[in-house]
Formats: C-alpha cells, sequence, structure tokens
C-alpha cells in the first residue's frame, strides 16, 4: 500500500519536471492563472505526503526501486520513511504556497516563467533528495538543488551583485558536493553499495574501518557547505540577493536544511563514529553562538533573517551532534519549527520591501496600521522566533534548554544557548514587532498592503506554527515521533507539551525573555559597537580568505592563459613538435634499447630518382620566394608520390594522387594573385633554431618508420578482406571494397568532412568580407578595441 | 626503398615543421602540405613494400595471388588524401580571405584577432558584493 503510494509520488514528481519546462509558456498565455495552476503540483505532492502519513505514523516504510546503471550501483532507490516525509510535506507545502507569493511579488517581472520553472525544479530535487535510499541518486539531486539555487540567487542577472553571489554560493556548494561524493564513494569502498540501507544494516563494520573517519570528515565538508556551517557560512546572507520568495524557499526552509537532513539521515550510519560528536556538537555550536551575534549587527530585514538562520543551521547541526534520544527528538522539532517561523519571516520582509520599498530596520516604523495581515503574520511568526507559548518556538525552546541541561557539560552549553536564544530574541523583536509598530521612521514610505498573494502565504504559515504549538500533543505523536524514529532507526515516544510545571527550562525561557527583548530595546546603542567588532575582525574572517582564493585563482588562470595562449601560432607549433619529440623519443630510449633498425635492400635505380626529386624539391620549397616555383615544387612532389605508390602495388592510391594533384594545383593557380608575395619575416637566429627543431623531427620520424617497419606488419586484417571481398561484398578491387562496403560508414564520414568543407569554402567566400576592403590587423596608433 | 622512403618522408617531415614554423600565413600553407605528403609516405611504408601485386582478385579465382600489397594502408591513404585536399582547399580560401581582410600575411599582426590584447580585468564583480563575515 505505501510503496504504491510512494511510485505514485515518485511519478507525479517525474511529471512535474515536465510540467515545469512549460511555466514560462503557461505564464505568457495565462499571466493570472499561471501560479494557482502551477501551485497545484506541489499541492498534489503535499496531498499525497499526507495519505501515506497515517501508514507512516504506524511505523511503515516503504521502498521502491528502479534499476538506472547496475553496473555502477546506481539505482532509483526511494524510501518513504518519517524523516524524508516530514521533510517532503514542508518542501512541498511551503513550495505551494512560494509559488503563489511568488506570483505576486513578481508579478509583471519579465522573467516570472523562468521563476516558476527553476522553483518547480528546484522543488522537485529537493523532494528527491528527501526520498533517495541511493546516495549515488541523493548526490544527484544535491547538486541539482545547488545549480537551481545558483540560478535563483542570480535571477536578477542584469546586477553585478546578484551575479557574484550566485557564483560564490555555487562555487561553496559545489566544492561541498565533490567532498561529499567522495566520503559516499568512500563508504562505497568500505561496503560495496551505494544503497543507504544497507549502510545502515552495516554500521558496526563501517564504525571500525580505518576509512570511516576520512569518509565521516568528507560527508561533514558537504553537509556544512550546503547547511552554511563556519567557516563556510558566508555565502547564506549574500544569497540573499536572490528575490525574496526564494530567500524564503531555498535558503531558510528547505535547501539549506538539505546539510542536516543528511546528517541526520546518516546518523544510524556514522553516528557511532567517535568523531561524530565532538566534530558536530564543535561546529554546531561556533554557527550557533558566532551567526546569532553576526545578526545583532544587520539593519537589512533579510540579512537578519539569514544570520539567524545560519545560527538555526547550527543549532540543528550541535543537536544532531548530542546523539542522545532527547536531542534528535529536539533537533526534528527545531527543524519544523524554524521552517515554518522563518519561511512566514522572509515572506512577510518581502511584503514590507513590495509595500515600502526598504528593507532597513534603521528606517522602518509603525507601518503596522497599514499592513495589518503582513503585521499579524510578522508578529506571530516573530513570537513562535522568540519561544512565547503557545507558539510551536516555545515547545521547541523548551526542549533545547531541557538537551543542554541533560548533556556531558550543562553549564557550559547552557550559557551559550541561551547567548544565541537571546540573539534570537533580539532579531525577532527587530524583524516582527519594531517595523509595525515601533517608532515611526521614515515619513516618505507610504506602506500599502499588497494583494492576499503577498500577505496569505506568510500568515498561513504563521497561523500553521500556532496550530501545531495549540495541539502540541498531536505534533508530537504524528509527525516528530516518526521523524525521530527515522533517525535513531526503531520507533521512539514523543511527548510534547506545553506546561510542565515550573521547570528550570521554563526559568532559562523567561531570561531569555528578558535578555533579549532589553537588549532588542537597546538597538541605537547596541548594534553599532557589534557592527563595530566585527568590522574590525572582518580581515581575518572566512570571507576574506574566500576572496583572497578565489583572485588569486582568477590570476593564476590568466597568468598561464597569457603564458600557454600567447597569441602566436609559432610557440603552439613548437610545443607540439617538441612535445611529440620528447614524449617519443624518450619511449624508444627506454623501450627500446637494441635499436635494430629493418635490414637495408638495395633499391633499384628508379627509387632513387624519385626520392631524389622529392628531396630536392622538399628543400628548394623551404627556400624559394617564388609563388609559382613553389606550386611547382609542391606539385612535383606529388607527382612524384603518386608514381611511388604506381611501383608498389597501389594504381587506386596513384590515380586519386594524380586527380587531387592536379586539382590542387588548379586551386594555387586561381588564387594565386590574390595570396601575398613570399616575405621573410624571421631573424636569422630564429630560422637557424627552426632549422634545428625540423631536423630533430623528421629524424625522429625516419627512426620511427625504421623501427616500425623492423616488425612483420599484422596482416590478419589483410587476409580477412582478401578472403571475405568477392564472397560478401562482390568486389575484386580490395581496396575498393573496404572504403565502399567494410568501411562504408568511414567513408560517409570523409564526405561529410568533404561537404562541410565544401559548405567553408563557399561560405567563406560569398557571405565573407569582401576582399580588397584591405583593413590594418592593428590600427596605427593604439591597438584593438 | 624501406630505407629511402623512410629517409624521403623524414625530410619531408622536416621541410613541413620547418614552414609550419614561419609567421607567414602562405608558409604554414606549404607546411601542411609537405606534412600530408610526409603522412601519407608514412602509413604507405607501414606494410612491407611489394611492387606490382595490387590487391585485386583476378577474374575467375575468388582470392588474391599467394603474394599482394597491403589493402590496408591503402584505404587508409585513400582517406588521408581526400581530407588533405579539402583542408587544402579551405585553408587556402580562409588565407584568401584572411590576407584580403586583415591587408597582412603576418602571423605575429594577427595575434590581436585571437586573444584579448588589452589587459583583462578580474574579479571586478567580486568587489561588488557586501562583505560579510
Amino acid at each position: 500500500m505505501l510503496t504504491s503510494q510512494l511510485t505514485w509520488l515518485v511519478l507525479t514528481l517525474a511529471g512535474g519536471v515536465l510540467f515545469a519546462a512549460f511555466a514560462p509558456l503557461l505564464r505568457r498565455r495565462a499571466e493570472r492563472l499561471a501560479a494557482p495552476l502551477l501551485a497545484l503540483l506541489p499541492l498534489a505532492v503535499f496531498v499525497q505526503l499526507l495519505a501515506a502519513l497515517p501508514a507512516v505514523q504506524m511505523g511503515e516504510t516503504a521502498q521502491a526501486r528502479f534499476d538506472w546503471v547496475p553496473a555502477l550501483g546506481l539505482s532509483l532507490t526511494f524510501t518513504l520513511d518519517g524523516l524524508g516525509l516530514a521533510m517532503g510535506l514542508l518542501i512541498a507545502g511551503i513550495g505551494a504556497l512560494v509559488i503563489l507569493y511568488g506570483g505576486a511579488y513578481l508579478h509583471g517581472h519579465p522573467s516570472l516563467g523562468r521563476f516558476y520553472a527553476v522553483v518547480l525544479l528546484f522543488m522537485t530535487a529537493m523532494l528527491g533528495i528527501a526520498l533517495s535510499g541511493n546516495a549515488l541518486l541523493l548526490f544527484v539531486f544535491w547538486e541539482l538543488t545547488s545549480i537551481t539555487s545558483f540560478l535563483l540567487i542570480g535571477f536578477e542577472h542584469e546586477r553585478p551583485g546578484a551575479r557574484a553571489a550566485a557564483w560564490q554560493a555555487l562555487l561553496v556548494t559545489g566544492g561541498g558536493g565533490l567532498a561529499l561524493m567522495a566520503g559516499f564513494a568512500l563508504l562505497a569502498v568500505i561496503t560495496g553499495s551505494f544503497e543507504m540501507n544497507v549502510w545502515a544494516a552495516r554500521a558496526a563494520e563501517i564504525a571500525v574501518h580505518p576509512l570511516a573517519p576520512a569518509a565521516f570528515l568528507l560527508i561533514l565538508g558537504g553537509a556544512a557547505t550546503k547547511s552554511a556551517q563556519f567557516p563556510f557560512h558566508f555565502w547564506l546572507p549574500n544569497a540573499m540577493e536572490a528575490p525574496t520568495p526564494v530567500s524564503a524557499y531555498l535558503h531558510s526552509a528547505t535547501m539549506v536544511k538539505a546539510g542536516v537532513f543528511l546528517l541526520a539521515r546518516l546518523f544510524p550510519v556514522l553516528g557511532g563514529l567517535p568523531l561524530w560528536t565532538p566534530a558536530l556538537t564543535t561546529l554546531g555550536l561556533l554557527t550557533l553562538v558566532g551567526a546569532s551575534l553576526l545578526a545583532l549587527a544587520q539593519t537589512d530585514l533579510k540579512r537578519l533573517l539569514a544570520y539567524t538562520t545560519v545560527s538555526a543551521l547550527g543549532m540543528l547541526v550541535f543537536l544532531l551532534g548530542l546523539g542522545t534520544p532527547l536531542a534528535l527528538k529536539t533537533a526534528a522539532l527545531f527543524l519544523v519549527t524554524h521552517a515554518l517561523y522563518k519561511g512566514a519571516l522572509f515572506l512577510s520582509a518581502g511584503s514590507v520591501d513590495h509595500g515600502t520599498g526598504t528593507r532597513d530596520i534603521a528606517r522602518l516604523g509603525g507601518i503596522g496600521r497599514a499592513m495589518p495581515f503582513t503585521a499579524a503574520a510578522a508578529g506571530l511568526a516573530a513570537l513562535s522566533m522568540a519561544g512565547l507559548p503557545p507558539l510551536l518556538g516555545f515547545i521547541a525552546k523548551e526542549l533545547v534548554y531541557e538537551t543542554t541541561l541533560e548533556a556531558a557539560a550543562p553549564l557550559l552549553l547552557t550559557g551559550l544557548t541561551l547567548v544565541a536564544n537571546a540573539a534570537t530574541v533580539v532579531v525577532a523583536v527587530w524583524v516582527g514587532w519594531r517595523p509595525f509598530w515601533g517608532r515611526p521612521g521614515d515619513d516618505h514610505l507610504h506602506p500599502h498592503e499588497g494583494t492576499p498573494g503577498l500577505w496569505g502565504p506568510p500568515l498561513l504559515l504563521a497561523l500553521l506554527g500556532l496550530a501545531l504549538g495549540l495541539f502540541p500533543a498531536l505534533t508530537g505523536d504524528g509527525l516528530i515521533a516518526p521523524m525521530t524514529a527515522a533517525i535513531v532507526g526503531q520507533s521512539v515516544k514523543v511527548k510534547l507539551a506545553l506546561w510542565h510545571g515550573l521547570t528550570p527550562m521554563l526559568g532559562l525561557s523567561a531570561l531569555t525573555l528578558l535578555l533579549g527583548v532589553g537588549l532588542a530595546a537597546l538597538r541605537r546603542v547596541v548594534q553599532p559597537r557589534i557592527a563595530a567588532f566585527w568590522r574590525a575582525l572582518a580581515p581575518l574572517g572566512p570571507a576574506n580568505l574566500y576572496h583572497r582564493f578565489v583572485h588569486g585563482l582568477l590570476s593564476l588562470a590568466s597568468w598561464q592563459t597569457a603564458v600557454l595562449q600567447n597569441g602566436y601560432l609559432r610557440v603552439y607549433a613548437l610545443v607540439i613538435v617538441l612535445t611529440t619529440a620528447a614524449l617519443a623519443g624518450l619511449t624508444i630510449v627506454l623501450k627500446d634499447v637494441t635499436l635494430t633498425l629493418s635490414p637495408w635492400q638495395p633499391p633499384r635505380f628508379y627509387d632513387f630518382i624519385l626520392v631524389g626529386v622529392i628531396l630536392t624539391a622538399a628543400f628548394l620549397v623551404t627556400r624559394s620566394r617564388s609563388r609559382v616555383a613553389t606550386i611547382a615544387l609542391l606539385g612535383s612532389i606529388g607527382f612524384s608520390i603518386a608514381v611511388i605508390f604506381l611501383l608498389y602495388s597501389a594504381p587506386d592510391l596513384a590515380m586519386v594522387q594524380f586527380a587531387i594533384e592536379t586539382l590542387t594545383v588548379i586551386l594555387f593557380v586561381l588564387v594565386l594573385y590574390k595570396l601575398p608575395k613570399f616575405s621573410r619575416l624571421s631573424s636569422t637566429p630564429t630560422r637557424i633554431a627552426d632549422v634545428f627543431f625540423a631536423l630533430t623531427g623528421g629524424l625522429l620520424m625516419t627512426l620511427i618508420m625504421l623501427l616500425v617497419s623492423r616488425h612483420a606488419s599484422d596482416a590478419s586484417a589483410a587476409a580477412y578482406y582478401a578472403a571475405n571481398s568477392l564472397s560478401q561484398a562482390n568486389g575484386r578491387n580490395i581496396v575498393n571494397v573496404i572504403l565502399v562496403d567494410f568501411r562504408g560508414l568511414d567513408t560517409l564520414g570523409e564526405i561529410t568532412v568533404l561537404a562541410i568543407a565544401a559548405i567553408g569554402v563557399f561560405s567563406l567566400i560569398r557571405l565573407g568580407g569582401k576582399p580588397g576592403r584591405k583593413q590594418r590587423a592593428v590600427p596605427k596608433g593604439g591597438r584593438t578595441k | 626503398m624501406t630505407w629511402l622512403l623512410a629517409i624521403a618522408a623524414g625530410v619531408l617531415f622536416a621541410a613541413g615543421i620547418y614552414m609550419i614554423l614561419r609567421r607567414s600565413l602562405v608558409k604554414i600553407l606549404v607546411g601542411l602540405a609537405l606534412l600530408s605528403y610526409a603522412v601519407n609516405l608514412l602509413l604507405f611504408n607501414s606494410a612491407p613494400l611489394i611492387p606490382a601485386r595490387p590487391p585485386l582478385i583476378p577474374l575467375g579465382s575468388s582470392a588474391p595471388p599467394e603474394v599482394y600489397a597491403d589493402p590496408v594502408p591503402q584505404a587508409l591513404i585513400l582517406t588521408a588524401i581526400v581530407i588533405s585536399f579539402g583542408v587544402t582547399a579551405f585553408a587556402v580560401v580562409l588565407m584568401r580571405q584572411v590576407y584580403g581582410t586583415l591587408g597582412t600575411d603576418d602571423l605575429n599582426e594577427m595575434r590581436c584577432t585571437d586573444i584579448p590584447c588589452k589587459e583583462v580585468e578580474i574579479a571586478s564583480e567580486e568587489e561588488q558584493m557586501e562583505e560579510p563575515l
């Protein structure tokens, strides 16, 4: 039952990709209908996932498998369990809202169709990650999300800032993707499979394998770049160049969670490694505390939200690192909570930007009366972010404190978490309260509420956070328990409640709020100091290192291009000749020490004459300064070779050579007077050096030919053609039969080359620049632009 | 004859390489022609040279006589001759157009038609990004 549901889901997704391709067309044809129609795809996925929820709650999992490249261990294995299902619900649900919101937010934008198409493609890839059971398949989807993220960050590609941010995100996450691939490959070396359930089943074997730490660190590199962990966090705030619906969807609710998701997915495989807890908790705490303090220096709504997203991702990695059932349960709840409130806040920030034209919190204030629905959405979401009852965020925060108090170093961990949570409260006030109800800011903003498409989706997300918080038992049993069960690998009980009595956690919550609200009120005092502190630290920051690295790489690239691609054909030719000579010469010396040449047989007298003609003509051609003489000399070489062919049993070659030689001479004569006169351009030392290089090359070729002809050539091909020429191809001329029959396709290729050359000649003559209209390659007094 | 042909091909290679290394476009064209002669001789010399025994099946028999020249190099050369004619024809016309358009056949003067001659600015976009930590 569940398996067939999964199969249907996969088919829906495959259809969705095709559907997405038509989005630009649909948008052109039906501007108003496009968003609701396109939102049907994520909605269909969402409904399908909901329908599968009861079975998953009962502890069922499903697997659907289609072979793709069996030789590489690559199969389309899709798994549906609690973790993938919850991720899928978030991806599809928020995806539908983002499509609707995007239609309103980018209304009238010329590239809105492209936006729809790429967002739907991203959604499919992201669902692919959530449902993949095969690591290679997951990797394919993983890279696809990086690419779609690149396209969406650079959506407004006319702006240099957007292009640079898109590149940065792609380079950082793409580099991490390579590490991830290497980590997967190492696990496949250990277990002989790319199937993740095979890995989980053999976790004990992996844990003791010497390659396991390397595999873990590589996979962690992939997850840390994707989920913006220190020191790779800097790409995420820059990714705010993307349109706001993209920031809400990719860069807070779903894509950046892929790294966390992967770590959760591989917890049964790698969670037993001794490195797991120290590495993840350190990384997570650094990111959590660092990013939440960085957030305090921001004045842009989106950047405030971006840095708190980084800190939330740090929290998730930290919780996964602790690895206790309580910590994993908390991580699962926090993931869902964060996606809901952060998605709502981003979408509200976009509406504020849309309604006022600014995202600067210093200029915003008192716009709540003009934008009531946006204010309600942002307010509700901010309450969840700050962790107030009865919202989901409150339950999550209580659980976080419960986890840290139970952990190994409760004082340190709780203290650090408290700092980060207080900073989160500050940001929640700045983002969800101040712009709407604070002291009126700039008078020239003229705030106005947008269409329902602009406030409906954030309000819905915020209300969902409220609803899930109001029914904690339902949320815990229905969603969080299956998620945790999938991470741990066995069923767990999850009891969520709003009221636990007077516990230390409640005290910590109150303290957090007090600290946060106090700090938030002192924005004008606090913010400049924190900003100054970070500015002073910036030269040491990873963002600066990244810039230096990229700059160095580009400088190196342009330096080596200037050296290798210097524009002098002569140098290119020389490099090729000398490389060939060196490689071939070295091979001869190393492999063929004896150097036995083929035996000397006394030639016949006309051999001497023909070769004599060739040698003389070849020598004279290099000295000739007359165009007519050169053509005549070339012709005499060609005709001598034709006679050699004739004498040594190749009448066909002789005929073709005669014909072609005649044609070539005619061709040369036709264009002769259009050609420049021969001029001596090189200096004498250059010419002497070239003579040396040329003689080296020639000598080497002679040597090779004598070495080759010493061996009796393999006549089996000749014998085959001779035996089958008449019986199979009805031809008595074996050479002709080879060309037109046995190797007929090669001849077809040859004819195609000739046809292309003919088209090239024709178009050069007819369509190219008119000859005679002389133009200096380098105009006097300056270089070409 | 194997020795003589090897020497002839070697000299043709040397002459061809020498001409390829010149700065004048016309001479490079001559070099191309010389190199294709040399390659054809190299291929021809890779099988034993047998006088007056073409790979033909006489009338009334179903196989060639006991001794015959290897047809495989011949088939290769036949293709090579035709292709090199195509290349030569294209190169000649291309050169004529280049000379007509640019007014020079000195390759060094054409350098700026191939690579950007002014300094390329790098990483100019990087600087336009805000500097976060």
